[in-house]
């Protein structure tokens, strides 16, 4: 498979930009003068701009729309809830931001100052940055190849001024592309403390959730563990419970279990949670006793126990 | 037309439908199986071109998960669904040794790939071609409208879900169609409303009505909403016939209605 299209040779190698497939790829000239092969300063800077964030956290999804955003948004604001904890979120979706709409901060700009872009702040120690700020208006859409998308990630690790953080969460677009090998690269020198990876309870959703499993360790990155979300739904009306995306394979729980990965918690699905998203409010706070809110909670406490254990600087990665 | 769509593999393609959304997980992959599945009843030879590359998910709600492609001169044969070759699919599931293994590509290995799709498959003779997409306006997508051009695909159909946060989105990818030169055939609504089985209460677990207000904006056409329906999911992971299964099923008429929008705008293309 790896030689389908029989194309790139790959910018670390002896070949790059040489190959007859490089024959007009934009990047030609690049990878033929080497530059390619050698390590991109910018993961230095990077290291060196993010001494000050204890713990990072990538939230990942082979699979769109099953919720990595929302999760994401309510990380966040369940970890912000402690006024002690500063809390940074990046939205590295180029082409399809939610974070400024989930958190109320549409219309919202990008400052600059001495230390670089000051991320927008929801609340003293809850700092947001999207490309969402940068876009002129709701409609604007960002046409990128991979190439600009990256350089766009690199700016948001190198040149955002974060302060002090505890917990800087990285909300990422589906797949296992451009935008998820460049946060991991330009992060691999500051140390990523892991993944939290989401998806829904149906096969259509797991097969692609167990291609994202399959690059967190290509790329040796650590798993957190697994959020299932909506996975039942509970009428409002009569109070039932039923499964409007059937986990026909087992859904996570049997998929964490063959993978052996921990299984975070299952969060049901509430109508609230998309309303609160639309209106950008936090769930949490709009319908605090809900299953959902408890489900959350649960997953977050969970995250916080594993950043508390794990302590990147002295570790080595664990091997997958 | 250009000369270089008179030769080839897409000569005796009619009509190219690209079915679009710039949020994830609203249906894309479901709607462009269940248009095919009907315009196959409608008695059509229908293709399906899935460029998902990172998440192919067609294969699977094709029960074509496993299948291999083979070479022939023309180039790759594609999958054929049923007996009748009356559905005929390429997706990048059918090259994967492993169906766990990732596609960790870059942009230009994608876009290889996609140029390869478009002319070395041997679709052979086809009233449609339907083309799923990743969700997003970036490689994959320049990658295929660049590539199909020179066929004049028919236009695009637009996915979206109910809630502020996927219109969003959205609104995005209908300026994408509209720098890329494709004809929007209008918006669809998925996962409008969900009846409780139980209760017969229907709650709009996504909201509501966000696909109107954003085709109505937009001044396009707006197909219909399609209702959350555990039926169609679970016939869609069990790779079933969902339209000829359950055809009392809330979710059908949307997607007929969906169906028929786009036999009607075919031959008007022709004139």
């Amino acid at each position: 498979m790896e030689e389908v299209p029989q194309g790139c040779p790959g910018t670390g190698s002896a070949q790059a930009g040489q190959g007859a497939s490089c024959q007009g790829c934009p990047n030609q000239r690049l990878c033929a003068s080497g530059a390619g092969a050698a390590p991109d300063p910018a993961i230095e800077e990077i290291k060196e701009k993010l001494k000050t964030v204890k713990h990072k956290i990538l939230v990942l999804s082979g699979k769109g729309g099953v919720g990595k955003s929302t999760f994401s948004a309510h990380l966040a604001y369940g970890l912000a809830e402690d006024e002690n904890t500063q809390v940074a979120l990046l939205d590295i979706d180029i082409c399809g931001p939610s974070i400024p709409k989930m958190m109320g901060l549409e219309g919202e700009q990008v400052h600059q100052s001495g230390s670089g872009w000051s991320p927008v702040f929801l609340e003293d120690n809850l700092g947001v940055m999207s490309v969402g700020f940068l876009l002129g208006s709701p409609d604007d859409a960002v046409i990128w190849r991979g190439p600009k998308k990256n350089g766009m990630i690199k700016q948001f690790l190198r040149d955002v001024d974060w302060g002090q953080v505890d917990y800087l969460i990285v909300d990422t677009p589906p797949g296992t592309s451009d935008e998820h090998l460049s946060a991991v690269q330009y992060l691999a020198a500051a140390r990523i403390d892991g993944a939290a990876i989401i998806t829904t309870p149906q096969e259509v959703s797991l097969q692609d959730v167990r291609k994202e499993i399959s690059f967190c360790r290509k790329v040796k990155l650590p798993i957190i563990g697994v959020v299932e979300n909506m996975s039942v739904f509970i009428c409002p009306k009569c109070k039932k419970e039923s499964q409007i995306f059937p986990p026909t394979t087992g859904g996570a729980e049997r998929m964490c279990q063959d993978l052996k990965i921990p299984l975070l918690g299952k969060v049901p699905l509430d109508p609230h949670i998309g309303k609160s998203c639309d209106k950008g409010q936090s769930f949490l706070i709009d319908a605090p006793d809900s299953p959902a809110a408890v489900a959350y909670r649960g997953i977050i406490q969970k995250i916080q126990e594993f950043c508390g254990h794990h302590k990147p600087k002295q570790e080595p990665l664990p091997s997958s | 037309m250009e000369a270089a769509a008179e030769t080839g593999n897409m000569a005796s393609v009619q009509h190219i439908i690209l079915v679009l959304s710039g949020k994830g997980g609203v249906g894309k992959s479901t709607i462009s199986t269940q248009l095919a599945l009907a315009l196959r009843h409608a008695g059509k030879k229908v293709g399906i071109l899935d460029v998902d590359l990172c998440g192919p998910s067609i294969p699977r709600m094709l029960r074509a998960q496993g299948r291999a492609v083979h070479q022939c001169d023309s180039g790759w044969v594609p999958v054929y669904v049923d007996q009748e070759q009356s559905i005929s699919l390429m997706s990048v599931g059918f090259l994967l040794e492993n169906p766990d293994e990732a596609v960790v590509w870059r942009g230009p290995k994608k876009n290889a790939l996609i140029r390869q799709f478009v002319c070395d498959v041997a679709w052979g003779q086809l009233d449609y071609l339907v083309v799923d997409t990743p969700p997003g306006t970036s490689d994959e997508h320049m990658a295929t409208v660049d590539a199909l051009r020179p066929y004049g695909p028919l236009g695009a159909l637009v996915v979206t879900t109910p809630q502020a946060v996927s219109v969003g989105d959205v609104r995005r990818e209908l300026t994408f169609c509209r720098k890329a030169g494709l004809q929007v055939l209008g918006v669809v609504e998925n996962m409008s409303g969900f009846v409780c089985p139980h209760c017969a209460e229907c709650t709009h677990v996504f909201s509501r009505g966000g696909g109107e207000e954003l085709a109505c904006h937009a001044g396009v056409p707006f197909l219909g909403s399609v209702p959350l329906d555990p039926e169609l999911t679970r016939s869609l992971e069990e790779g079933r016939d969902f339209i000829r299964e359950f055809p009392e099923s809330p979710a059908f008429p949307a997607l007929l209605s969906i169906a028929q929008k786009v036999l009607t705008e075919a031959p008007a293309r022709l004139l």
